[in-house]
C-alpha cells in the first residue's frame, strides 16, 4: 500500500502543483486506475443518438461485454447486437466472413429492419488487417435499403489519430449525404444533450431567422438525413470539431469551431464569428456579462466556504474554469486532469500566476486507488463533476459532463445557479455518479 | 449463428475472471490492455470497486508500444507502481491485442519478480473466453504460489471453499450463507477462496480435510490441492431444502475416504417429456437442479453456456453455444430458470423464472439477486 510520510499518503508523480506543472501532461504515464464515475457518454451513448439505428459490435468477448451492458442499463437491448472474436478468426482468414454472416444473420432476425446500422470493428480486427470496405460492400449489397456505418472501437489506436469519441462523433453523420443547401439552416454537431435555448449561440441564430438542427432533437431518421441540408455547421466540443471539419469537407459547408470557453473575451469572440457567418451585425452582449457577473457573485456568497475542485469530465476546459471562479473570489483548490488540450493553455499560464499553489491531480495515476472518498481532504469540499465528487468524497457537487449543455455567458450564469445548488443541496454521490451515461435512462 | 447475438447478452470475460479472483488477496493486477477491460470490469463486473480498494490496474497500451513490442514499458511500469504501494504479488494478464501480437507473459513475469523482488505470475487471458477461465486459471497460479509448504491437517473437521467470486455469487450474502452451513454442519472453514478471506488464509489450505468446490473455476486448484496435499474435493452449492444435507454427507464422506464427489452432477432424468431447465455456471446450475429434483420432485437439467469439465455437468445437461442454442433448448423445456437478459429468447409459452446471475447481466438486477443457500426455493415449479 501506500507508504505514509509525514503522515500524508506520498502522492508524488500523482499531483503537482501548478506552478511546478509541465503543459500539457504533467504525469508520467504508467498503470492506469479506473475511477467509478459513470456519467461520461461512451460510443453507444453516442450511437443510440441516430433514431431508428441499430448497432452491431464485432470484437472479442471482454470488450463486448462492456458495450452490450451499456446498452441493456439505457434499456436498449433492442437496439444492440453482437459478433464475437475468437482466437481461430485472427488467423484462419474468417474474420470478414464471420462479420458479414453474422450481421446479415442479426438483420434477418429483427422484427423491424432498421434503417441504418452501425457496425463496430474493435483493435484486434484492425491489428489483424480486417478488410471493413469489403464486409461494407458485400453488407450494402445484400440489405440495399440499410445505411450501413463504418464505427470504430479502438482504444489500442487512441493516440494514434482521432480518439475513439472523436470518431464515433465524426461517423455518426457518416450518412449525411451531399445535397443541395436550404437557406438560413444551421446545424449544432457532436453535442450529446441538447444546447440550453437561453444560450446566446441558441438565441443568436434563432434570432437571424435561422433553423438551428441538432442531432439531439431528432426522433426520426428522415429529420436526421434533413440535416444534410444545412447550410452551416457549428461545433463547441473539442472532440466534434473533426465532425465538423468532415461535414465541410464531404457537404461542402462551412464549419464554425466556437470552442466552448469561460473567457468572456473568448465568449465575445466566438458569438462575434457566429454573427458573421449569419450575417447580421452582433448584439451588445453587456447585459449578457453583467447577469454572468451578477450570478457568479451570488454563488461565490453561497458557496464562498467551499473549496472547489474541478475535473475534466465536467468540462473540456477545466484550466478555464478553474481561472474564471479563481478570479471571481472562488477558493479553487484542485483541478483533477490527466492532460489538458492545447487551447488550455493561455489559461494554464494565467492560473499558474494568480493561484500557484493550486494542484493538478492525476486521475488515472495507480496512487489514485487509495485517494479515492477524501481520504486527503481537510474541509468543505464543492466538487464540478463527478470525479472530483469521488476523490474529494463530496456530496456538494455539480452533476455534468462535457459541458452539461450550457454555453456562452448565459452557460457560465447557469453554471454559476448549479453551483449554487451543490453548496446549498447534497447529493447521493455514491449512487448518482454510478449510473452510465448521464441523461441517458438506466435501469438501475 | 454462431457466435453472433441479436438480442442477449455476453458473460463476463477471461480478464475480469482474474481481477474478481484476485481482488481481496493484497496483490496487483495489471491488465494489459488499451482501456475498456478495466472500465468494463470496475463498472459491469466488480460490485466492491466503490467500497473496498483494490490494485487492480490496466496497462494503457497503445498501437506503438504494440506494433514496437515495447514489452519494457509495461514491465518498468508495473515495477514502478510495485515500489509504490506494495502488494503481495503481481498478476499480469492480456487482452485480445496482446494475443495478437504474441506478448510474453510469462517472461514478463520472470522478469518484474526479478526487479521487484515481488512474487509475480504470467496469466493466458486473451479476452476471448469466459470469466471461468481467467478466474480458474487465477486461482490455481495463487494455490500453486502460496500453497507450496507442508501444514498439518487440521484437528478438527475442515474445509476451504473454492471458486467463490461475485460473478457467480454477487455480494449480497450467498457466499457467508455457504460459510455458515458449512459450520453449522461440523466443519472449520480454514480459507475462502475468494471471498472474505485472506492470502494468509489460502496459505493453510493445505490443512483442511476437504475442499468445496462451488463453482467450475474452483476446480483446477482443488486438483492441485489434491495432487500437492492430497485433499479430496466436492463439487456442489448447498442450495434449497434438502439438498445442503446430501452435500454435507458427500464432504463427511470425501474427509474420511479421500475420494472427490460430484453429488451436483449426480442427476438423471427419464422419458423424453419436456422438464424445467437451469441456465448458468455448472456447480451451481447443477446443484439448483439437483435441488429442484429433490425438493419439487421435478427432474431437471442444466443447460450450461459457459466453459465446464466434463465431469461437473449429468448426462442429461446440455451445452448451448449461442443464442440460437438457447432459444432452441428453452423452446424443449417445461420452464427455465435464467438471468433476465435470456427472457427475449424464451418462447411467450415457456414459464421463465428470473435468477440473475451477475456474470450476465452485470449490475442489471443485482438488486433482484437470490439467495437460495439453504433455504427453500422461491418458486413453485
Amino acid at each position: 500500500m501506500l507508504k505514509r510520510l509525514n503522515g500524508e499518503d506520498d502522492m508524488t508523480g500523482a499531483e503537482v502543483a501548478i506552478r511546478d506543472a509541465d503543459f500539457p501532461v504533467p504525469f508520467a504515464s504508467g498503470l492506469e486506475y479506473n475511477a467509478p464515475a459513470r456519467g461520461p457518454w461512451n460510443i453507444v451513448h453516442t450511437g443510440m443518438l441516430m433514431p431508428e439505428s441499430h448497432q452491431v459490435f464485432a470484437c472479442a468477448q471482454g470488450c463486448l461485454r462492456g458495450v452490450i451492458l451499456t446498452a441493456a442499463e439505457m434499456e436498449a437491448m433492442d437496439r444492440m447486437s453482437w459478433i464475437s472474436v475468437d482466437r481461430n478468426d485472427l488467423f484462419d482468414g474468417s474474420l470478414e466472413r464471420n462479420i458479414v454472416d453474422g450481421t446479415a444473420d442479426i438483420l434477418r432476425k429483427l422484427p423491424r429492419k432498421p434503417r441504418a446500422v452501425l457496425l463496430f470493428l474493435s483493435c484486434v480486427h484492425l491489428f489483424a488487417g480486417c478488410d471493413f470496405e469489403a464486409i461494407l460492400e458485400e453488407l450494402r449489397a445484400m440489405f440495399p435499403n440499410v445505411v450501413f456505418v463504418d464505427c470504430y472501437m479502438n482504444p489500442t489506436m487512441r493516440k494514434s489519430g482521432l480518439t475513439p469519441d472523436q470518431l464515433m462523433r465524426r461517423q455518426l453523420y457518416a450518412p449525411l449525404a451531399p445535397c443541395p443547401s436550404e437557406p438560413k439552416t444551421a446545424n449544432l454537431i457532436g453535442n450529446d444533450r441538447p444546447t440550453d435555448e437561453s444560450s446566446e449561440l441558441a438565441r443568436l441564430v434563432r434570432e437571424a431567422g435561422w433553423k438551428l438542427r441538432d442531432i439531439t432533437d431528432c426522433k426520426t431518421f428522415d429529420e436526421y438525413l434533413a440535416m444534410a441540408k444545412s447550410a452551416l455547421e457549428i461545433t463547441y466540443l473539442p472532440t466534434a470539431a473533426a465532425a465538423g471539419d468532415a461535414l465541410e469537407r464531404r457537404l461542402g459547408r462551412k464549419h464554425l469551431y466556437l470552442p466552448l470557453s469561460y473567457d468572456f473575451n473568448e465568449i465575445e469572440r466566438n458569438l462575434a464569428k457566429l454573427a458573421d457567418a449569419l450575417g447580421i451585425d452582433a448584439p451588445d452582449w453587456t447585459g449578457a456579462k453583467r447577469n454572468a457577473l451578477r450570478a457568479l457573485e451570488y454563488a461565490r456568497e453561497i458557496a464562498g466556504d467551499f473549496s472547489v475542485e474541478i475535473d475534466y469530465t465536467a468540462t473540456p476546459r477545466p484550466v478555464g474554469l478553474a481561472l474564471l471562479l479563481a478570479e471571481h473570489g472562488f477558493r479553487v483548490t484542485r483541478v483533477y486532469t490527466d492532460a489538458m488540450i492545447e487551447e488550455e493553455r493561455p489559461a494554464f499560464e494565467r492560473l499558474r500566476s494568480l493561484a500557484p499553489d493550486l494542484l493538478l491531480t492525476a486521475t488515472v495515476h495507480a496512487k489514485m486507488r487509495f485517494a479515492g472518498k477524501g481520504v486527503h481532504e481537510h474541509g468543505p469540499v464543492l466538487a464540478i463533476g463527478q470525479k472530483a465528487a469521488y476523490f474529494s468524497g463530496t456530496r456538494h457537487f455539480v452533476n455534468i459532463v462535457s459541458g452539461g449543455g450550457m454555453y456562452g455567458f448565459d452557460g457560465v450564469a447557469k453554471l454559476a445557479a448549479l453551483i449554487e445548488d451543490a453548496a446549498i443541496h447534497e447529493k447521493d454521490t455514491e449512487t448518482v455518479i454510478q449510473h452510465k451515461g448521464l441523461g441517458c435512462r438506466s435501469c438501475l | 449463428m454462431k457466435q453472433t447475438a441479436r438480442i442477449i447478452s455476453i458473460h463476463a470475460a477471461d480478464t475480469s475472471g482474474v481481477c474478481s479472483m484476485l481482488y481481496e488477496l493484497g496483490g496487483m493486477v495489471v491488465v494489459h490492455d488499451a482501456s475498456g477491460c478495466n472500465s468494463t470490469y470496475s463498472t459491469h463486473d466488480e460490485p466492491r470497486w466503490y467500497r473496498q480498494d483494490s490494485m487492480i490496474y490496466i496497462s494503457a497500451l497503445t498501437e506503438t508500444d504494440a506494433i514496437l513490442g515495447n514489452d519494457e514499458k509495461l514491465i518498468s511500469d508495473v515495477v514502478s507502481a510495485a515500489n509504490d504501494l506494495s502488494p503481495r504479488f503481481i498478476a499480469v494478464c492480456g487482452a485480445p491485442v496482446p494475443l495478437l501480437a504474441g506478448t510474453d507473459f510469462d517472461a514478463i513475469a520472470a522478469e518484474i519478480e526479478a526487479r521487484s523482488g515481488v512474487p509475480t505470475f504470467g496469466l493466458h487471458t486473451s479476452g476471448m473466453n469466459s470469466y471461468l477461465v481467467g478466474a480458474s486459471e487465477a486461482l490455481e497460479a495463487v494455490v500453486n504460489r502460496f500453497c507450496a509448504a507442508p501444514v498439518p491437517l487440521t484437528a478438527e473437521p475442515s474445509a476451504n471453499i473454492l471458486g467463490a467470486t461475485p460473478l457467480d455469487f454477487s455480494v449480497l450474502g450467498a457466499v457467508d450463507s455457504v460459510r455458515e452451513w458449512l459450520e453449522a454442519a461440523g466443519f472449520r472453514v480454514v480459507s475462502c477462496m475468494a471471498m472474505d478471506g485472506t492470502l494468509d488464509d489460502i496459505g493453510q489450505a493445505g490443512s483442511a480435510h476437504v475442499n468445496l468446490v462451488v463453482s467450475s473455476c474452483g476446480l483446477a486448484a482443488a486438483e492441485l490441492l489434491r495432487a500437492r496435499f492430497g485433499t479430496p474435493w466436492v463439487a456442489g452449492v448447498p442450495v434449497g431444502e434438502k439438498f445442503p444435507a446430501i452435500l454435507a454427507d458427500a464432504l463427511r464422506e470425501a474427509a474420511k475416504s479421500g475420494a472427490n464427489a460430484l453429488p451436483c452432477a449426480a442427476r438423471s432424468i427419464s422419458g423424453s417429456a419436456p422438464i424445467p431447465a437451469v441456465v448458468g455456471e455448472a456447480v451451481f446450475s447443477g446443484s439448483l437442479a439437483k435441488a429442484i429434483e429433490l425438493d419439487a420432485g421435478r427432474p431437471c437439467r442444466v443447460l450450461c453456456p459457459l466453459e465446464a469439465d466434463d465431469r461437473l455437468l449429468a448426462p442429461c445437461d446440455v451445452r448451448i453455444a449461442d443464442e440460437d442454442a438457447a432459444a432452441d433448448a428453452f423452446a424443449q423445456s417445461s420452464g427455465v430458470i435464467a438471468d433476465p437478459m435470456y427472457a427475449p429468447v424464451c418462447p411467450a409459452e415457456t414459464p421463465f423464472l428470473r435468477l440473475p446471475h451477475e456474470a450476465f447481466s452485470g449490475r442489471c438486477y443485482r438488486k433482484e439477486s437470490l439467495n437460495l443457500i439453504n433455504r427453500p426455493l422461491p418458486w413453485r415449479l
